[in-house]
């Protein structure tokens, strides 16, 4: 049952809305109830074929060849598609914003890297055909050795799973192994602690399971076009990721979708429409390619499955003074959306809590299993999951009540944040005081009184000095430790990216830096009053103050930039993903 | 490949067609008939969204020989409404928001009428058996169980969310 | 060679037909059938079907034959098959019980086939027609021993000595999902009683072996024995012996081993 609490934020919103607050029939909801909302294959065509892939029994594997004369020759065969057939056999889906390198193929050609990899897809006139045939195609593979987990993927000698990626990981700024989050000294505050809390977290992969499978009809159309009715979740996104694929103007694509059945993420990857595309170029006929319920379950790419260690450190008081994080992300054995769940997981950092000292290394791990994908929430669902269990844990290390112990350490408007924006409109408070209400929790007078309105900015507006460092330089794992290189003066914002390009070839080979960073310097708002809430009475004062001007931080971004001159190519900038040449 | 022809009642209407021998009855319906009620989810009898009457009898059209139908009388979603008028417990979907994505609401509303064809005054826990061999992955199912409940009384219920 | 789908009027006609080509599949409800052909795994072959009445029918008058057409619905429809109402409930959702037979599930796959395991638990004999012979009366256990090689013949019914009490008859599976899920394990007890103590016990697990499988050591337990805590104890000790199970995508070997005992206990004891 929905809840309005005007009592919370009042001046918030506003009661008189047309919509909001107030029930209103969908616009879908009668094609849906009469079974006439057209989903992508509620769509008849005239000599429509049927599309299947032959897929990858090994997990690694070298294919030596591929026979597919008896397969061509079964009966209502069309057209059997390889790799050499796709015009552009190699892509990730983040180069539409010109994210990530080009690193997989639509079909396999020389080698697989996870079990269930497409490597020739066959096109005949009823699915049973398509089927009948598949059971023909011969292709002979050498078997490789694989690798499952994300840290022994990371090892130096591990079995490379992804050509464009030699070393297993995801680049980030084509300068480090990770993303890095720095935010004051979390060693200095470790070390003034009274409690340290240390875990890990292992995640599983998550099938979205929706009860539509994957799949996409492309069909000739006039004007020398092609219609194609998707599945697809971003319509669009599956549009320019085809005509890259397919070399084509993406006007010859009409994509016709939006009524999706089921999806959670797991339609976003463009699965099948190069394909059917493809097949329709190939045949001039109308093709179809659905992904049967096990290939939907198996190969599907899920949710990928995240390695967290957390480390807290705490006060007796309550108050938790540095959080280090460590996280692998796996990839699976392309990139598809991960590099961005992890810049998702970085940004999120440490939660919805004012922590003045936090450090973060969220790693990108290729592995030889499906490539993992968008799904609700990714890159942030299970990173909060393991920090709300790790809230328990140092509630319990300081003998605190678990409610009261966030309402403690929860952000307030005006605080800085760790990757230095201001927080605004923060209610992390009145929600745990709305669940301890509903749940009969009682709460002490002091923890019922706080309020995310006050308490927040002044001195927890104030950016720490912040030691930063070198770890993790591209293809040098023994640096994944080592000692800071230098601090970032108090008040530091951030290390503007250079907007200068970054020359092709290794990370030695790059020029380096010609000049010191500019550090901006970052403006506080006008403080306002310090949190005066005192959970525990006779707490000491804190070791750690998070206004300490000796202390420091750091940058968002990683890494001073190189600067230098010859630009070749156009460079595009983006907050969230840094630079990347085109 | 031999075809097999098949004659058959869809939603009250004589059909006929040719099907392959190992066609299943929802590819003849979607694909011969083009009525693309019924859907495809799993093919192994796992999602329900497939459900169709065949003679008065929930069947999953997905694991129907088309070849076996000669002769029946086979109802899908496609056949509820009359006309512009919604059938009851289409109603009810409705006024219930019993439907998000929409892809198991044909099977959900045909197990609902073979449920209430069965037994006019379900409890909750009938209703919860009768579309349990239906899969909902958007909506935790309680907008359609509620959906089915008041159509049962009539639509009398109003919403309570 | 693709799919061919012959119908047979007859008994011996389907059995005829089967004994001479050995690529012939019976479609009874077409919920093991239709599923490989769907998935690509069955892509030639003939596939029968079966009209003859009798292939339907239900016979009550002593000794229980059911034919091997026999739906999940129609079982559930007879009050004088109540005790076997609980195992036909846990086969999927209503449309999967109208189309699902008891002579399919002889042949469902292990999680698969709790109806079987109930069959088991009655001492039930298949009735197999090889050729044009006169059906032939196979132990479900010995059936079931040779079921991999396949080849049998025509599996024509089912039949079993109805339990005296229907209360001595007990069934539980054990889901993930409710009411309907894939089995992590599912156990049938027939436990008749004379003069307070178990007489001729009969116990049978589903996903417990590549097949459903007789607990032979919690029968010897339980033999002779008042249906006390001390009976129970030993039975759920004696639970594990001879068990294979295996790990998929319901559970894994080692949970299905761990609560194997506390669900066959809970049978015993009549628990929820």
């Amino acid at each position: 049952m929905l809840e309005f609490r005007k009592d919370l934020f009042a001046a918030e919103r506003d009661d008189n809305l047309n919509i909001v607050g107030k029930g209103a029939q969908r616009q879908d909801m009668p094609g849906h109830v009469t079974g006439r909302s057209p989903f992508f294959d509620d769509h008849a065509f005239e000599g429509l074929l049927h599309l299947k892939v032959v897929r990858s029994p090994h997990h690694h594997a070298r294919i030596r060849a591929i026979d597919t004369t008896a397969a061509e020759r079964a009966p209502g065969v069309k057209r059997i598609l390889r790799g050499a057939d796709v015009p552009l056999n190699k892509n990730t889906l983040l180069s539409l914003i010109n994210f990530g390198k080009d690193d997989e193929p639509t079909l396999a050609v020389s080698k697989v890297s996870y079990k269930g990899e497409p490597v020739v897809a066959i096109i005949a006139e009823t699915e049973q055909q398509a089927l009948a045939a598949r059971a023909l195609v011969r292709v002979d593979y050498d078997v490789l050795p694989h690798v499952f987990d994300v840290e022994e993927a990371l090892k130096p000698g591990a079995p490379v799973v992804n050509e464009t990626y030699p070393n297993n990981y995801f680049e980030y700024h084509d300068r480090y192994d990770h993303s890095k989050l720095r935010f004051g000294d979390v060693d200095r505050a470790f070390a003034t602690a009274d409690f340290i809390v240390d875990d890990r977290y292992q995640m599983s992969p998550i099938e979205h399971a929706p009860t539509e499978t994957n799949g996409s009809i492309a069909a000739p159309e006039q004007n020398d076009r092609f219609v194609v009715h998707s599945c697809a979740q971003g319509l669009f996104f599956s549009l320019g990721t085809a005509a890259k694929i397919l070399k084509l103007e993406s006007n010859r694509l009409h994509f016709i979708g939006g009524t999706v059945g089921g999806g959670f993420g797991g339609k976003v990857d463009s699965l099948t429409e190069p394909l059917s595309i493809l097949g329709a170029m190939m045949t001039g006929q109308p093709v179809r390619y659905v992904l049967d319920r096990e290939e939907e379950m198996l190969y599907g790419s899920p949710r990928g499955a995240e390695r967290i260690y957390i480390k807290d450190g705490i006060l007796r008081d309550g108050r938790i003074v540095a959080r280090r994080i460590r996280s692998y992300f796996d990839a699976g054995a392309y990139t598809r959306l991960s590099s961005y769940a992890a810049i998702k997981c970085t940004a999120h950092l440490p939660g919805p809590y004012t922590i003045p000292n936090v450090s973060a290394d969220i790693y990108v791990a290729y592995t030889n299993r499906c490539p993992s994908t968008a799904m609700r929430g990714f890159g942030i669902t299970a990173v909060d999951f393991a920090l709300e269990v790790h809230m328990d844990k140092g509630a319990e290390a300081c003998g605190m009540d678990p409610m009261e112990f966030r309402i403690l350490n929860a952000y307030r408007d005006e605080d800085m944040k760790a990757h230095r924006r201001v927080a605004k409109n923060t209610a992390l408070i009145e929600c745990v005081q709305v669940v301890a209400e509903k749940a009969g929790w009682p709460l002490s007078d002091e923890a019922r009184r706080q309020s995310s309105l006050t308490g927040g900015g002044g001195a927890r507006a104030l950016i720490p000095a912040t030691p930063i460092d070198d770890n993790g330089r591209i293809g040098r794992p023994e640096t994944r430790t080592g000692p800071a290189t230098e601090t970032l003066p108090a008040g530091a914002m951030r290390i503007p990216m250079t907007k200068q390009p970054i020359m092709e070839g290794s990370a030695e080979a790059r020029p380096t830096p010609a000049a010191v960073p500019q550090y901006e310097p970052y403006r506080p708002t006008p403080a306002s009053m310090p949190p005066a809430y005192q959970p525990m009475p006779a707490a000491p004062p804190p070791a750690m103050p998070p206004t300490a001007a000796t202390a420091p931080p750091p940058a968002a971004a990683p890494a001073p930039a190189p600067a230098q001159p010859t630009q070749h190519g156009a460079v595009r900038f983006s907050s969230v993903f840094g630079t990347r040449r085109r | 490949m031999a075809k097999i022809p098949v004659q058959f009642r869809l939603n009250g209407s004589d059909r006929a067609a040719f099907v392959g021998p190992s066609d299943n009855l929802l590819t003849l319906l979607r694909r011969g008939l083009n009525d693309f009620g019924p859907k495809y989810g799993c093919g192994q009898g796992t999602c329900g969204t497939c459900t169709v009457l065949v003679d008065g009898d929930l069947q999953l059209s997905c694991l129907t020989l088309a070849a076996t139908c000669e002769g029946k009388h086979v109802e899908t979603v496609s056949g509820m409404a009359e006309g512009p008028v919604l059938h009851p417990l289409q109603q009810a979907f409705m006024d219930h928001f019993a439907a998000q994505c929409g892809f198991c609401t044909p099977g959900m509303l045909t197990a609902a009428k073979a449920l209430l064809a069965a037994n006019p005054n379900p409890t909750r826990a009938e209703v919860i058996d009768g579309i349990s061999g239906n899969i909902c992955r958007c909506t935790g199912y309680d907008a359609i169980i509620e959906a089915i409940l008041a159509a049962a009384r009539g639509g009398q219920a109003k919403r309570t969310y | 060679m693709p799919i061919e789908f012959r119908t047979a009027s007859t008994f011996s006609d389907a059995a005829g037909l089967i004994a001479g080509d050995r690529t012939a599949r019976l479609l009874s409800g077409g919920t093991l059938i239709m599923r490989d052909i769907n998935e690509g795994r069955l892509t030639d072959g003939l596939i029968l079907r079966l009209v003859d009445p009798a292939y339907r029918q239900i016979n009550l008058s002593g000794r229980v034959e059911l034919g091997a057409g026999v739906t999940m619905a129609a079982i559930l429809k007879r009050r004088e098959l109540a005790y076997l109402h609980a195992p036909a409930q846990a086969i999927g959702g209503p449309a999967v019980r109208n189309m699902a037979s008891i002579g399919g599930n002889l042949f469902a796959e292990s999680p698969y086939g709790d109806f079987t395991v109930a069959l088991l638990a009655l001492d039930a004999q298949v009735m197999v027609m090889q050729g044009f012979g006169a059906p032939r009366a196979v132990p479900l256990e010995e059936f079931l021993a040779g079921r991999a090689r396949g080849g049998q013949g025509l599996v024509t019914a089912v039949q079993f000595a109805p339990p005296q009490n229907a209360a001595d008859f007990r069934f539980r599976k054990v889901s993930r999902v409710r009411p309907k899920g894939l089995a992590v394990l599912s156990v049938a007890a027939h436990l008749p009683m004379s003069g307070g103590r178990v007489s001729g016990a009969r116990v049978a697990f589903g996903a417990m072996a590549p097949v459903p499988m007789r607990a032979k050591a919690v029968e010897r337990v339980l033999e002779g024995k008042a249906l006390d805590a001390a009976a129970i104890t030993a039975a759920r000790a004696a639970a594990a012996e001879g068990i294979r199970p295996v790990t998929d995508a319901i559970a894994s070997e080692w949970y299905r081993r761990e609560v194997l005992p506390v669900h066959l206990a809970r049978l015993l004891s009549g628990q929820d």
